[in-house]
């Protein structure tokens, strides 16, 4: 079953290709090879994890001798179509940017300008060939999503034939816990959920702790509006993660763990509970992988709705089937946490990495990015730092107004100009970049002007914004400041847990101040009551959620201020 | 369609009306463990469409839990209900990237076009979070379906697309 | 126990080892102000007025909820730190309704007491005159929710002293709102004992008993200490007269 068919299909089948009627297109695909006679042999159609260019679902690759090719946004009635061009060698790709028919039932996307001439015109499906070495493909570098797009997620048999649970048998049967936690260290790994805390040190905090049970938690409640990476690793490669944890489980000697997922990804859901049913199957981690009795057992819990819940001691709060409200820190829950024991909390990407990392070695994952960031050295509007502190690569997700919507893996340091035009291609229809938001309710705006910054953890937090855990939202020309600070606010409003006052009433005066910008309505006196309440809300919070909420009003602020005046009335009324 | 979307969707199809020892049962395989109260609602919400008090009551008992605690737990919430859900629910995303592409403006108008229907107890609107289809919005769920790309655009064009996707046409009180 | 020392607005203080902030700018004779905490709880450092600024940390500590370490430099008064908690009061006082003159807890609430000593007369945030209805179902208390600032004391005092748990948290950010039961009528709520201790631990005039009028009010808010150190250690304060 392991041996390579001559020519396959690989049809994406996570959630947004879904929402796009991929399941229809594989049922069809499936249909139309059956219609043309062929053996499962000859022509392999499967599902894959996402194939990274969303926002042109449904998208299906094809392997055959001459290499691959990808499409995307066919319909079920083109299956017999692409089934015959899977047989066809791959001919000269055309540009991902070509004029995209789109399905009949929906009306027309914007089309890109249409950067190449189609390649050859006899061909059917030439409109809708998307070329593998556009940059949007060809500067990727995938470390965690290195089997997404390539495997089944739901088939274990097939992750195992790429790897999967190799390295949980070697540190378990190899290593110390201590020796796999140095690995973490040298990577120079930092926590990829938003803080970018050093993941070795995290480790050696849990593992350090006096005798006694430890737990670790994966924290999949990735609720920052624009984000959907972690929601990419789970729906495409879920043993992934599973190993990641386990690891981390030998490493901090910890022998029972959570899964934590929000519930607005069934699919990520679904697939994780298949795959550690796969799991118990085989008797559990110990027997199934590294030939122990290790008694290591992993579950899922399931959110409702609830962003807060994302941050670390309101996740243990929901873990233990309370109201997700977060408790100040320390004790930090690396120290006290599920039942008063030591837990480790990691975000689903930084465990993702764990796996490659100690099959290469902590110095190879430390090595990537690094020439990257000698050369981002170019002095760009000072908006350069050293980047030490940023090694390995990052997940980001793309969307907004940019041409190409999906998620990117690139090494950290590469300048945000680099994904946003480079790889993205810019603002739909042409117009510039007006600003790229970053980091979530919790992040800021970067402008147009400083593009140049690389993309790692200083050089973002110098510019009022953040890494954060890597949705990047590009906003065009029409979209107004202010108005975006609203949208956030309104989101923090909408999610505070509502224990701390100045998070629970003060988010409700900010947004009520900038209502009056929105409509234009504000004096003066509003800016400075602005910025008075938003620098007391930030340093008076108890969680990061409320030290966080007014950061995007604070960076649209710091580089779009005259959109701000602009919104003042000359003279107030009874002047 | 398949299984995109949140759990409170299944409720849109209609309750199915409680069913006491189901809950008992549903509860046992959880091995009444307080620390399961969420996964209990999340069952609970996916049988009876909603929270209904009476069943609350059960599962504080079950639990052995105090009923301000379940009651608690079950208002912080978004995605539990504690009211029967409506006949039909049409969802706008929220998104960053909807919003970018115009969400909010498309939930003004929805929120014109659905209020006669939601007062005659047929449409209700409903906000929710990014659905992953981030590339084609702004994005309706309407019911089970999705409809993608819903463009802000002059009224007729608009109205005319809405109604394709199947929501009421204007001027009409009554659901279908 | 060991002993720690430390410096608060320049004077030195020594406080035994695992006490709070608090504890330490209280035996320095240095009033904070607090709210959600109260003596006999377990603290959640919820209403954030209690700050205060430790030398070389990024941004101001909840006093309640944070332990003091050997060597710590806290100032409880710096201009910003007053400007903090005036604003805080202002949003507590935005987010209510509370009309003091008519209150039954004129004079004795701690949230006017807070007022006053940050010097706090209105509010410069838009009053949000949110719509909440009393619960008079109790024949001996009353809830007026107008009045409450979510410090949480009640549910505390009622789970952690009374043991009952009739009250928690409802709802979230700007719709919590403190219930009994399953959102029901206090009355009908059989696990309340009537003890009143969530009365006596409330800092403003949310909840009240029946009988009191605004002139004789006499919360108790120091049972809950005399209560958990009674439970804890066996060990009684009694108070009050000698029988004659
Ligand atoms: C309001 C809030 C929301 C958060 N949401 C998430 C989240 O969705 N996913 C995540 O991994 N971390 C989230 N975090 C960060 C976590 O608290 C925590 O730092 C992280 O999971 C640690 O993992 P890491 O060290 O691997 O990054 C959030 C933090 C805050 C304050
Ligand atoms: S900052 Fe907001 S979310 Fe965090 S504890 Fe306070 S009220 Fe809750
Ligand atoms: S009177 Fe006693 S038992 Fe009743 S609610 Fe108050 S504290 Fe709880
Ligand atoms: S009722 Fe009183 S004690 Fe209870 S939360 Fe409100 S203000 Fe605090
Ligand atoms: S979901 Fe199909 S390409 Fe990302
Ligand atoms: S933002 Fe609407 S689907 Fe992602
Ligand atoms: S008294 Fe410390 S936060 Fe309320």
């Amino acid at each position: 079953m392991s041996k390579p068919a001559p020519a396959r299909l690989r049809c994406c089948d996570a959630s947004a290709c879904r929402n796009a009627g991929g399941l229809a297109l594989r049922q069809a695909l499936l249909a139309a090879r059956a219609a043309a006679g062929l053996q499962p042999t000859s022509l392999a159609i499967g599902a894959v994890g996402c194939l990274r260019l969303c926002g042109r679902g449904p998208l299906v690759a094809a392997d055959g001798p001459g290499g691959s090719r990808l499409w995307g946004g066919l319909s079920p009635e083109q299956a017999a179509l692409l089934v015959a061009a899977a047989w066809v060698d791959a001919d000269p790709p055309l540009a991902l940017a070509s004029p995209q028919a789109s399905p009949p039932a929906s009306p027309p996307t914007p089309v890109p300008p249409a950067s190449a001439p189609l390649a050859s015109s006899s061909d059917p499906l030439a409109s809708y060939r998307l070329d593998l070495s556009h940059p949007f493909f060809s500067l990727q570098q995938p470390v965690v999503l290195e089997h997404c797009g390539l495997i089944d997620p739901d088939c274990l048999d097939q992750a195992l034939a790429h790897g999967a649970y190799s390295q949980l048998r070697r540190c378990v049967r190899q290593l110390t816990p201590e020796a796999v936690r140095q690995e973490v260290r040298r990577s120079g790994l930092r926590g990829r959920g938003g803080a970018g805390y050093p993941t070795g040190l995290k480790w050696d905090t849990v593992a350090l702790q006096p005798p006694g049970p430890r737990l670790v938690v994966a924290n999949g409640d990735e609720g920052d509006p624009g984000a959907f990476m972690d929601r990419t690793v789970l729906e495409s490669d879920p043993h992934r993660l599973l190993e990641g944890l386990a690891i981390a489980a030998w490493a901090v000697g910890a022998e029972r763990g959570y899964v934590y997922v929000r519930a607005e990804y069934p699919l990520a859901i679904a697939r994780l509970r298949r795959a550690l049913d796969q799991i118990s199957q085989r008797g559990g981690f110990g027997v199934a992988f590294t030939g122990t009795p290790w008694p290591l057992r992993l579950e899922l819990r399931v959110g409702a709705g609830a962003y807060v819940c994302g941050e670390e001691t309101a996740l243990l709060q929901s873990i233990e089937g309370g109201r997700g409200t977060p408790r100040p820190r320390p004790p930090y829950p690396a120290q006290r946490g599920l039942g008063g024991a030591p837990t480790l909390i990691n975000n689903v990407e930084t465990l993702a990495a764990i796996p490659p990392i100690l099959r290469q070695g902590g110095d190879w994952y430390a090595a990537i990015g690094a020439g990257n960031q000698a050369s981002a050295d170019k002095p760009a509007s000072g908006a350069t730092t050293a980047t030490l502190g940023s090694r390995g690569t990052k997940v980001f997700s793309l969307s907004g107004a940019v041409v190409h919507t999906g998620v990117v893996e690139v090494p950290l340091g590469m300048p945000l100009r680099t994904v946003v035009e480079t790889m993205g291609g810019g603002v739909v229809g042409g117009a510039p970049v007006k600003a790229v938001q970053t980091g979530g309710p919790s992040g800021g705006c970067i402008p147009a002007a400083l593009l140049d910054t690389a993309l790692d953890y200083e050089a973002m937090a110098s510019l009022g914004s953040m890494l954060g855990s890597g949705g990047m939202v590009v906003l065009g020309p029409h979209t107004a400041m202010p108005e975006l600070a609203r949208y956030f606010m309104g989101f923090c409003v909408e999610e505070s847990c509502g224990k701390c006052l100045p998070c629970r009433a003060g988010t409700v005066q900010l947004a009520a101040l900038l209502d009056r910008f929105v409509a234009g309505q504000a004096e003066a006196a509003d800016l400075d009551r602005l910025e008075a309440l938003c620098a007391m809300v930030k340093a008076t919070s108890l969680c990061g959620l409320g030290q966080s909420a007014p950061n995007p009003v604070l960076a649209t602020l710091r580089h779009f201020r005259p959109e701000y005046l602009a919104a003042c009335r000359e003279e107030p009324r009874w002047a | 369609m398949a299984s995109i979307g949140t759990p409170t969707q299944r409720g849109c199809s209609g309750a199915v009306a409680g069913d006491r020892e189901a809950i008992t049962r549903l509860i046992q395989l959880q091995g009444d463990d307080p620390a399961a109260l969420i996964e209990v609602l999340h069952q609970l919400q996916q049988i009876e469409g909603y929270l209904a008090a009476r069943s609350l009551h059960q599962v504080a008992r079950q639990l052995r839990l105090p009923l301000s605690r379940v009651y608690g737990v079950a208002s912080f919430y978004h995605l539990f209900r504690r009211t029967p859900p409506p006949v039909h629910c049409c969802a706008v995303c929220l998104g960053t990237a909807c919003f970018v592409n115009g969400a909010l403006e498309l939930l003004a108008v929805l929120e014109l076009r659905l209020a006669q229907q939601a007062r005659a107890g047929g449409w209700v609107l409903e906000r929710m979070g990014c659905l992953g289809a981030c590339g084609s919005g702004p994005v309706l769920r309407l019911d089970q379906g999705l409809a993608i790309r819903v463009r802000l655009a002059p009224a007729p064009k608009l109205d005319a697309q809405l109604e394709a996707i199947g929501l009421p046409p204007l001027g009409r009180a009554t659901a279908r | 126990m060991g002993v720690i020392t430390l410096s608060v607005n320049g004077a030195a203080v020594a406080v035994p080892s695992g006490a709070t902030l608090l504890a330490a700018c209280r035996s320095a004779g240095i009033a904070l102000p607090t709210l959600c905490y109260l003596e006999g709880l377990s603290p959640v450092g919820a209403c954030r007025l209690c700050l205060v600024e430790l030398e070389g940390a990024g941004r101001p500590l909840a006093a309640c909820v944070s332990e003091a370490a050997e060597g710590m430099v806290l100032r409880t008064d710096t201009p910003q730190l007053v400007n903090f908690r005036r604003m805080g009061v202002e949003l507590f006082f935005a987010e209510g309704n509370h009309v003091c003159a008519i209150c039954v807890a004129n004079g004795c609430c701690e949230l006017q007491d807070v007022a006053v000593a940050v010097g706090m007369d209105h509010s410069r945030f838009p009053y949000r005159y949110p719509q909440r209805s009393v619960d008079a179902s109790h024949p001996l208390f009353s809830l007026d929710p107008n009045r409450c600032i979510l410090c949480t004391r009640c549910v505390r005092a009622c789970d952690e002293l009374e043991g009952a748990h009739v009250w928690d948290v409802a709802e979230r950010g700007s719709h919590c709102r403190i219930v009994a039961g399953l959102d029901q009528p206090w009355a009908e709520v059989e696990a309340c004992t009537s003890c009143g201790q969530c009365v006596d631990a409330c800092p403003t005039g949310a909840l009240f008993r029946k009988d009191d009028t605004n002139v004789t009010s006499h919360p108790q808010r120091q049972r809950a200490a005399l209560l958990q150190e009674a439970r804890q250690r066996h060990s009684w304060r009694n108070q009050g007269p000698p029988p004659p």
